[in-house]
């Protein structure tokens, strides 16, 4: 937070000199536009919008825009840095102040990924997350359907490890072209 | 609860803060403990799995912390609650605190946990919806964090009780431990449980958790995995508790001197 807090100074500072203005971000979409272009920082692949993060937007006609986000992973270390992102890119375009919120509610599910974002996940070398099972009661005993190689597309696969490089991912090995690969865990 | 002999109850001045505080620390100081692990795990996949399970942890308790200080209006956040408070000041669960041990104690504490979690979040994330009329901050904060980390547990959950199986029904070595763990820690387990004046105010605030249903839900689900496990689920004996009053083992002091002290030796720092 404290990190944040200083990025966050920064980004006024350099609205408040930014005296253009003149960039057109007047409506919602034009903030989501924007928002569309900022990557994941650790799934660069897919956009924050794309992601699920970032739930709402708006902006007033004298160019304060708010963004309210939500995190993927409780501890996800990631969300400072996503914010100062997030910041960055609406300064860039002509922002005069930004204020981001982060909500915890609805809480975030991979089942707001569009069909194009896990395509975009799956050429980038990641499975994308399956349907969540939605609210089962618990299940101590998996029962997990194949997850498919992004690579060769075989089902032929298991799973070497249920937590992988980010609290979002779990890392399996294809058994048909032997290449090990993420997979995004459907939560 | 029963009073100790000798000692004077305080009564709690604000139950709201207490009972979001115990959430928040039992999280804190276990995830800690978790993180202990990182670098030092039995394989690379369980050293990833378990600092992955920290960092949840961890980050379950800066939300509840966080509450926690808007409940108080005391001007603390969550670093401040986290760093700045003494051990007697902590509300965990006793079970939360003790050393990290071998990796059999570390997975059978989490699956014990996990499982009590689960169950618990599952009914907080009810409290707001089953009291609309009635949801002030305390209901609509604990429902939101609750829906949120129910996820998350419920993977952790799945992965801990593979492993009580996986060891229980191991080796002779792999059994022995997994059951002296077990043993262990069981007498620990009933201060998850505990219903006092801090639960029935919360109740009163609209988040009733029924916690005798809770309990017998866990055991029926404990029973089940360690019963697949080959292991025997020990005899309800004599129980240690005092963490929710802030009577600890001398294990907690220890811990937070290491997890405080960078905060502490250079108070307001950024980075």
């Amino acid at each position: 937070m404290r990190a944040s807090d200083e990025v966050r100074d920064e980004n006024e500072l350099r609205a408040r000199d930014d005296v253009r203005g003149e960039k057109e971000l007047r409506t919602r979409d034009d903030v989501l536009a924007i928002l569309d272009t900022v990557p994941d920082p650790e799934v660069p692949a897919i956009s924050v919008v794309e992601l699920g993060i970032v739930r709402d937007a708006s902006v007033t006609d004298d160019g304060a825009v708010t963004v309210t986000i939500t995190p993927t992973y409780s501890g996800c270390p990631a969300m400072f840095e996503i914010e100062a992102d997030v910041r960055a890119a609406l300064v860039a375009a002509g922002a005069k102040r930004v204020d981001v919120r982060t909500v915890l509610a609805p809480a975030w599910t991979t089942d707001w990924m569009s069909d194009e974002a896990k395509e975009k996940l799956r050429a980038y070398g990641i499975a994308p997350p399956g349907r969540t099972a939605g609210d089962d009661l618990v299940t101590l005993t998996r029962r997990r359907t194949a997850v498919a190689c992004p690579f060769c597309g075989s089902t032929d696969t298991r799973l070497q490890s249920e937590f992988g490089s980010t609290a979002c991912k779990a890392i399996h090995v294809c058994n048909a072209c032997r290449q090990p690969f993420d997979e995004f865990k459907a939560i | 609860m029963t009073a100790v002999a000798g000692t004077r109850r305080r009564a709690v001045e604000n139950p709201a803060f207490e009972f979001v505080v115990r959430l928040g620390d039992d999280r804190l100081v276990l995830g800690h403990r978790l993180s202990e692990w990182c670098g030092h795990g039995p394989i690379l996949e369980e050293d990833i799995a378990l600092a992955n399970i920290a960092l949840d942890l961890i980050g379950h308790s800066t939300s509840l912390l966080r509450l926690a200080g808007e409940l108080e209006a005391k001007d603390r956040d969550e670093d401040a609650l986290a760093y700045f408070r003494e051990g007697v000041e902590y509300r965990n669960a006793l079970l939360c605190e003790l050393p990290k041990g071998d990796f059999g104690f570390t997975i059978m504490r989490q699956f014990l946990f996990d499982a009590h979690s689960v169950l618990l979040w599952e009914a907080l994330t009810r409290a707001a919806v089953d009291n609309p009329a009635n949801a002030p901050s305390l209901a609509a904060g604990l429902s939101a964090i609750a829906a949120k980390a129910l996820k998350e547990d419920k993977y952790h959950l799945r992965h801990t009780s593979e492993w009580v199986v996986r060891l229980g029904d191991g080796t002779d070595e792999s059994h022995a431990r997994a059951q002296s763990a077990l043993d262990a820690l069981w007498p620990y387990t009933a201060e998850l449980f505990d219903v006092d004046e801090v639960d029935q105010a919360a109740a009163g605030a609209g988040v009733a958790v029924d916690m005798p249903a809770i309990r017998s839900r866990w055991d029926a689900m404990v029973s089940e995995t360690l019963a697949r496990a080959t292991l025997t689920r020990p005899a309800d004996g004599p129980v240690q508790r005092g963490g929710r009053r802030g009577r600890h083992t001398e294990h907690l002091g220890h811990m937070l001197t290491e997890m405080q002290i960078v905060a502490r030796s250079h108070p307001g720092a950024k980075w």
